[in-house]
């Protein structure tokens, strides 16, 4: 079921852009199973400032698209995102090729302003729009052997020109254990500040986990699977000793090569300022009992 | 013929015109930065911008001996205003790095030593300064003989230059590529039998050509 979790970022500093924006009455809510939020608890209200479209839609890594931040901007028009199909298949009753409509019919839409934190150490926040994962995997049925949801992007060489260039093992998968996937904060994005997604950004539709690194919100899916085993993610297949299945974001648990201890927030100018970065990227009270009992700097 | 109404035209150039001409571009990315017309990541990009400069102008410094030797242009005059433009962008691209992108001193030396292109990079950067330092009439009388084998280190800084692009960065990278061949090959016209190796091969060719 959809709402599952409310925002607690206020709009009060809504960023003067002239974008259609949802004044919804945010309050801060405790999570349960199915529980609705309840009272505003002005201790828990955080203002997060989202940033523009322009940067949010202007800077990404889409390496489909090419691998430099500016190329997903100028490249991702070549994708064609109409008539948009997904496969899924695996541990389900009901498997089979969807068209995106029929997948969302009937499925709660809703905006979630989300902390997004890339590995690369910048992070942005971003306004999505979109249903929860639960509502489309209850659509379909997950099986009861199912412990794994696994996903794939879109692999069109005559599309996507960065696929000519082996960076990553195509087509791009990613994978999310089954508990991770129906937590009410994993959404599966269609639009960001009301409008219809982008293509560089992952439309038509693209998972957003918040408080895993960027890399593991797949975008432009194409197949879902349900599945007993844990599911091969193309970052991990191109470098284990840096990329994990979990990759949950963790400032004690640096990268081989650079600390995660801080980000850069996007948008702050020539001179802005690093900010220590948050255990679960913020979302510690939602996800920490999902993990708890296991070591994180083994299961990274 | 040609060339020496080149050179006699280059010689009516002073060499402080340089100093006030190669500044340009680095202040001119500098104010995009602070008037917030360097997109997203305004700190990375001016880094980047001020890093390919410096690493433009190592070359040009390289060049001019092969320059000399091949075509008798001679650009020998502004050498040492180019190589030290070059370490005043080496230096505004680290300080860029240490002030507005690291923002901690005790990170610094995590980072020099666990990144390997910032090892390599930051490696550069001091191999610049005792040329910096000595780059005056003074330290050529002081130091004789010495001054020129001591301004070889320009090989090693531009080597290490060219592997700092490389290694940071992503995949198969063309531009980065193509400025370590660049650099390799002037490098390789320093060997001198490579190097009358091609000067006599390019003789046969003009007489062929010419006659």
């Amino acid at each position: 079921m959809a709402h599952r979790w409310t925002n607690t970022l206020t709009r009060a500093d809504v960023t003067p852009e002239p974008l259609w924006l949802n004044r919804r009455q945010v309050i801060a809510g405790a999570l349960g199973a199915g529980a609705m939020a309840s009272i505003a608890s002005p201790a828990l209200a955080e203002t997060l400032e989202p940033n523009t479209w322009e940067h949010i839609t202007s800077y990404n890594n889409f390496y489909e698209f090419g691998t430099d931040k500016e190329d997903p901007a100028a490249n991702a028009h070549r994708l064609n995102t109409s008539g948009w199909e997904i496969e899924v298949d695996g541990l389900v009753d009901a498997p089979g090729r969807y068209s995106l409509t029929s997948l969302l019919e009937g499925v709660s839409e809703e905006e979630r302003i989300y902390r997004f934190r890339c590995v690369e150490a910048w992070s942005m926040v971003v306004p999505w729009n979109g249903v929860e994962l639960k509502d489309i995997l209850d659509k379909v049925g997950v099986q009861s052997g199912a412990k794994y949801v696994a996903f794939e992007t879109a692999n069109r060489p005559d599309e996507m020109p960065g696929l000519r260039y082996p960076v990553l093992d195509w087509p791009y998968r990613e994978g999310l254990r089954l508990d991770e996937a129906l937590h009410p904060l994993t959404l599966m994005a269609t639009g960001i500040y009301g409008k219809p997604i982008p293509n560089q950004n992952g439309a038509p539709i693209r998972l957003v986990v918040p408080w895993k690194y960027g890399f593991k919100s797949i975008k432009s899916i194409v197949r879902i699977t349900l599945t007993d085993q844990e599911p091969a993610t193309s970052w991990n297949m191109a470098n284990a000793r840096e990329y994990g299945f979990y990759s949950n974001v963790n400032p004690t648990v640096s990268h081989p090569r650079w600390s995660q201890a801080s980000e850069r927030k996007i948008g702050g100018g020539l001179f802005n300022r690093r900010q220590p970065t948050l255990m679960f990227n913020g979302y510690e009270a939602e996800v920490a009992d999902l993990y708890k009992g296991m070591d994180l700097t083994t299961y990274f | 013929m040609l060339i020496q109404w080149i050179n006699t035209g280059l010689r009516k150039i002073p060499t402080w015109v340089l100093y006030l001409i190669l500044p340009i571009p680095g202040l001119l990315v500098i104010a995009a930065g602070l008037t917030d017309n360097l997109g997203p990541e305004p700190i990375n990009e001016l880094e980047e911008e001020l890093g390919e400069f410096a690493l433009k102008l190592l070359i040009l410094g390289l060049a001019i001996s092969p320059l000399l030797h091949f075509t008798r242009i001679n650009l020998v005059r502004f050498r040492r205003a180019i190589g030290v433009m070059a370490f005043a962008y080496v230096t505004a691209h680290f300080l860029v790095w240490f002030v507005l992108d690291l923002q901690g001193l005790n990170q610094i030396w995590t980072e020099i030593v666990k990144r390997p292109y910032v090892t390599v990079g930051f490696a550069g950067f001091v191999a610049m300064i005792p040329l910096a330092i000595t780059s005056n009439d003074l330290s050529v009388r002081r130091l004789g003989r010495f001054w020129r084998i001591l301004h070889r280190l320009t090989y090693l800084v531009a080597i290490l230059a060219g592997l700092h692009f490389i290694m940071l960065s992503k995949g198969f990278d063309v531009e980065a590529l193509a400025h370590m061949i660049v650099i390799l090959a002037f490098l390789a016209l320093r060997v001198s039998k490579w190097r009358r190796g091609l000067q006599s091969g390019l003789q046969g060719l003009r007489k062929k050509l010419i006659g």
